[in-house]
């Protein structure tokens, strides 16, 4: 039922973890529903030098965390913002149809964690 | 990779005898059993035999044994059937939160056709509590329904209990027993039931095939409109291959029952005590005594259950879980919440069902490798520190 990807990205996730004294940290999902992310960002001049994600959920939940904290490290905070969530799954070679809310959350978080950076930024 | 089947809750392998019973029914002994000539009599013979072995297993006679398609039209034959045929008995009927969909969603789509339906919440055990029943009886009830073990959490309810409260308020009792049939002495006369619903692919049996007992005296109605077979209780030309398998199945089952029990019993005490002392934060569901041999329903916090099942199987260890996500849909199984549990417990739940055919080895790799597993789901997962 899942891509070769999915799996891969499952069995072996990247960037599993916190980063001390994160620049930025985004959070989504609830308990109830049974998917929560939590992603740290490390910004060096705009640039997303470390990314970390912790979630809790299925194989698709934990698949697009991996994929998402893949993409954008490296990537400018620019480039970052435009990840959409439909982009991970694509990049994951797509999704069963009823996981496709979990893939919703990765790019969402990746956001949060920008917009986290972005507030503390300006006090 | 060894594979390692722990997953007996939803189906079981055909016994290789059973397979050998069948294989005549579908070429030499090919004829539709109610066809006059030589091959119709035979598998009339055939179809014969089988019910009385059904029977034998259920302490039924063979007159009371309908054959089905399995457990979910014994249980919607028994349900609607059995009200629709009897409209002077009253429109109230009762059933419990855990019962299987099967159950439930009958009973559900009758209270949409005007019924009224009493759903019996469980202890955080799963039991449905004998007073509890007591007080939900009224004089419209015409019927109560209320499963023998369950299929999640593996909970065995007071059955004899339960049916002399409903046969004190004249209604009947029917029970699902598809999960005990062949696992546990299971007895119609001893447990006092009206009707029983059972499935051959839970013992050993080929899949599609299955009972409903009804009592002498409880006229049930036809579901099925048709040729009239099974004395009009049940029409379509009979699957005689799968009746014969299910009636081999349950020969078997009875005879192997009382070594079979005491095994399952004993590996499964050890597979649970064994999970639950090497892994913290990991409750067990279910009954901790008066439950199904061999079944062990746990959930693990901090962590989701369909992670759980696709990284056993990678070690080729299969199993199952009320999570959300290995169902589909948002919400944890409805068995799990009708427990009390919280939602992201439930979303961590594990049920690993043993069979015969597991050995002690299969115990000793699912405790070696499931403390890791969970661990590493734990490690990335936001709620655990
Ligand atoms: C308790 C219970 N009732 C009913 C059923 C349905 O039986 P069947 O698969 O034969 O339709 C099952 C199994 O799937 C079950 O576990
Ligand atoms: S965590 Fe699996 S569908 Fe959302």
């Amino acid at each position: 039922m899942y891509s070769d990807k999915v799996m891969d990205h499952f069995m072996n996730p990247r960037n599993v973890g916190r980063i001390d004294l994160p620049s930025g940290s985004g959070e989504v999902g609830n308990v109830v529903c049974g998917d929560i992310m939590h992603i740290d960002i490390k910004v060096v001049d705009n640039i997303i030098a470390d990314v970390k994600f912790r979630t809790f959920g299925c194989a698709a939940a934990i698949a697009t965390s991996s994929m998402v904290t893949q993409m954008v490290k490296g990537k400018s905070l620019q480039e970052a913002e435009q990840i959409t969530n439909r982009a991970v799954a694509q990049a994951l070679d797509g999704l069963p149809p009823v996981k496709m809310h979990c893939s919703n959350l990765a790019a969402d978080a990746l956001h949060a964690a920008i917009e986290d950076y972005m507030r503390s930024k300006h006090d | 990779m060894r594979q390692i089947y722990m997953d007996h809750s939803a189906t079981t392998p055909v016994d290789p005898e059973v397979f050998n019973a069948m294989i005549p029914y579908y070429n030499d002994r090919f004829g539709n059993a109610s066809s006059v000539h030589a091959l119709g009599r035979q598998a009339r013979q055939a179809v014969d035999q089988a019910r009385s072995q059904v029977g034998e297993l259920l302490g039924a006679s063979g007159r009371e044994i309908i054959f089905t398609s399995g457990g979910t039209e014994a249980n919607n034959q028994a349900i609607i059937s059995y009200l629709d045929n009897n409209p002077d008995k009253g429109k109230h009927l009762i059933t419990s939160a855990i019962e299987h969909h099967a159950v439930l969603d009958t009973c559900l789509h009758l209270a949409k056709r005007g019924y009224e339906l009493t759903v019996l919440p469980v202890t955080p055990d799963g039991l449905v509590e004998p007073d509890i029943l007591r007080e939900a009886m009224k004089p419209a009830t015409a019927l109560v329904s209320i499963m023998h073990a369950n299929n999640e959490v593996g909970t065995i309810q007071p059955i004899k209990e339960l049916a002399a409260i409903a046969h004190a308020g004249r209604a009947i009792f029917h029970t699902d027993a598809v999960q005990t049939v062949g696992k546990l002495p299971v007895d119609v006369k001893e447990m006092n039931v009206d009707m029983l619903s059972a499935s051959s692919h839970k013992l050993h049996g080929p899949k599609g095939v299955g009972c409903l007992y009804v009592s002498q005296g409880i006229r049930v109605g036809n579901f099925l409109h048709g040729g009239g077979q099974e004395r009009g209780l049940r029409s379509g030309t009979e699957n005689v291959p799968g009746i014969v398998g299910f009636g081999k199945a349950c020969q078997l089952a009875q005879i192997n029952m009382p070594e079979r029990q005491a095994r399952l019993s004993e590996m499964g005490q050890r597979l649970q005590e064994g999970i639950l002392s090497t892994i913290p934060h990991t409750r067990l569901t279910g009954h901790p005594v008066n439950r199904l041999p061999g079944s062990v329903s746990v959930c693990f916090e901090f962590v989701e259950g369909e992670s759980i099942l696709l990284m056993l199987d990678s070690y080729g260890i299969m199993a199952s879980s009320g999570s959300a996500c290995t169902s589909g849909s948002l919400d944890p199984s409805h068995v799990l919440l009708a427990l009390g549990l919280p939602h992201e417990i439930a979303h961590g739940s594990l049920r690993l069902t043993l069979g015969k055919d597991n050995t002690e080895e299969d115990v000793d790799m699912v405790l070696e490798v499931l403390p890791g597993i969970i661990q590493n789901l734990r490690n990335m997962s936001p709620l655990y520190n």
